[in-house]
């Protein structure tokens, strides 16, 4: 069901991330973290490769094992049924059938969210790929199977909007109109969570979260983060903020 | 579980495959075309053919299906499609299903076109009828799928799921009674084709040969592989995680 436009004085956070603990491979992954992400906005997930930020994001989803703590989205434990038509998950790498049309991939995932084949074009057009919606997705480059397999979630008007580093290899142009639909999304009350390791795309968040090594070295909005740090830009804030740890370790 | 998405599911598969129309005319016309070649091969033995043909009918889909499952369920793991599915409100027993049906259909294609080949120009000759026959071959090519699916989930790439072939599919084809009579086998080869699902085919398969009446043995032995294609999906479906590591 899609939010209503009269916001309650306190809405409850879209997502909370309590004490969560992550191993892979007997390796802590991620390291007691806790956050929430307010409804009807774009938190930035930002850090290095290799960080745990898909880690993190397979968590919020519910495909992650988790070793200990709890994730909570829309007041649903993550990954459960209520929540397989409310949240939708981009991947890092376009989880789209190469051997399918754009169109035919769109409109599976649309049927599988109980939506139309109109609903499916209309995500097709969102995305700027009705001039191709015909052609075999083997056959796209890859900023196309990207913006095919975004499509694939848009289709189901999703509250909770979860993508892994959507804008890799992507023309600024395209780049930015899609930063302008995520704004949009935002503005319409549904919550996204973009990861990226661009940190000129850390400006467009309402609020950042910095991991590195398996923990939030930043939890705050871009403006309190220069400010906090006295730096300019944020690369320069990040950059900050771990030497800082470094010298207290 | 849902049958729409089921359904869906099974209409993805099937679109899928017709994309790929080199797959589609082989997984249609090779069958026909190799019963054609054994039939030319044991021209002076019209008897034996009956036998040989016969179980082909059987083996052909069960191979195939457990080809293409194998290898596209590895594609859906490997491709990430999987972890996604697990995130829309598709179930595990949806994406078996849609994978049985729309396999299914194929094995179902295939069987009716290497059977009509085979009874109408090859003189494949059998007492009881040629529908039993095909009945057999679906449900022997669901074990094949159930098979498929489970090896899936213990092979990395594509090259490693075609090397389960000679592992799983092969031991029982050359045990099943295709090649040689199980009678004329030693005592403990005997045990182990005792052993294996296909063999089971192959003994419903021979009652039909030699009988017009759908006997309590045939029914028995189908209900014996019909197990074993429940046992290999529930294995199969376990290997479908909706949270990995």
């Amino acid at each position: 069901m899609p939010p209503t436009d009269a916001k309650p004085s306190a809405p409850p956070p879209a997502i909370t991330v309590d004490r969560l603990v992550v191993d892979r491979g007997g390796r802590s992954v991620l390291r007691d973290l806790s956050t929430t992400v307010p409804a009807g906005s774009v938190t930035g997930l930002l850090g290095p490769s290799g960080s745990g930020k898909t880690t993190l994001i397979r968590s919020i989803v519910g495909t992650q094992k988790v070793k200990s703590g709890r994730v909570t989205v829309l007041g649903d434990p993550a990954g459960s049924k209520p929540l397989r038509n409310r949240v939708a998950y981009v991947t890092q790498d376009a989880s789209i059938y190469p051997d399918l049309s754009v169109r035919s991939n769109v409109a599976y995932f649309a049927a599988l969210y109980g939506r139309r084949r109109a609903d499916a074009m209309a995500a097709i057009e969102r995305v700027g790929m009705g001039e191709f919606a015909g052609r075999l997705a083997a056959n796209l480059s890859g900023g196309q199977k990207t913006r095919t397999s975004l499509a694939c979630a848009l289709v189901c008007e999703p509250e909770v909007l979860v993508l892994d580093e959507p804008t890799v290899g992507l023309d600024p142009v395209i780049r930015d109109e899609l930063w302008s639909q995520f704004r949009a999304l935002a503005s319409a009350g549904k919550t996204l969570v973009v990861s990226s390791h661009v940190m000129d795309e850390a400006d467009r968040c309402d609020r950042l979260l910095l991991l590195r090594e398996g923990l939030f070295i930043a939890d705050d909005t871009p403006g309190d983060l220069r400010a906090a740090t006295g730096t300019e830009n944020l690369e320069a804030a990040f950059l900050h903020l771990i030497r800082e740890l470094e010298e207290t370790r | 579980m849902s049958l729409r998405i089921t359904l869906i599911t099974a209409g993805r598969i099937l679109r899928q495959l017709l994309n790929d129309r080199r797959t589609v005319v082989m997984i249609l016309a090779v069958p026909a075309l190799i019963i054609s070649l054994i039939s030319a091969i044991m021209d002076a033995a019209p008897a034996v053919f009956d036998q040989v043909g016969l179980i082909l009918l059987a083996a052909f889909p069960f191979m195939l299906m457990f080809m293409i499952t194998s290898i596209t369920l590895l594609r859906e793991r490997t491709g990430g499609t999987l972890e996604r599915l697990m995130t829309t409100p598709t179930a595990k027993m949806d994406l078996v299903g849609g994978y049985a049906l729309a396999f299914g259909v194929c094995a179902s294609l295939q069987t009716a076109i290497a059977a009509t080949v085979a009874y109408l120009w090859l003189d494949l000759d059998t007492v009881g009828s040629a529908w039993t026959v095909g009945l057999i071959a679906i449900v022997t090519s669901l074990f094949g799928m159930a098979l498929g699916l489970f090896v899936s989930a213990f092979a990395s790439t594509e090259f490693q799921a075609i090397q389960f072939m000679p592992v799983l599919i092969v031991p029982q084809l050359f045990l099943c009674g295709l090649i040689w009579p199980r009678e004329q086998m030693a005592g403990w080869l005997q045990g182990v084709s005792d052993a294996l699902p296909l063999t089971y085919a192959v003994k419903a398969l021979q009652e039909v040969q030699v009988s017009s009446d759908l006997t309590a043995a045939m029914w028995g032995d189908l209900g014996i592989v019909a197990g074993a294609v429940v046992v290999a999906t529930v294995l199969g479906a376990a290997t479908l995680r909706r949270r990995t590591g």
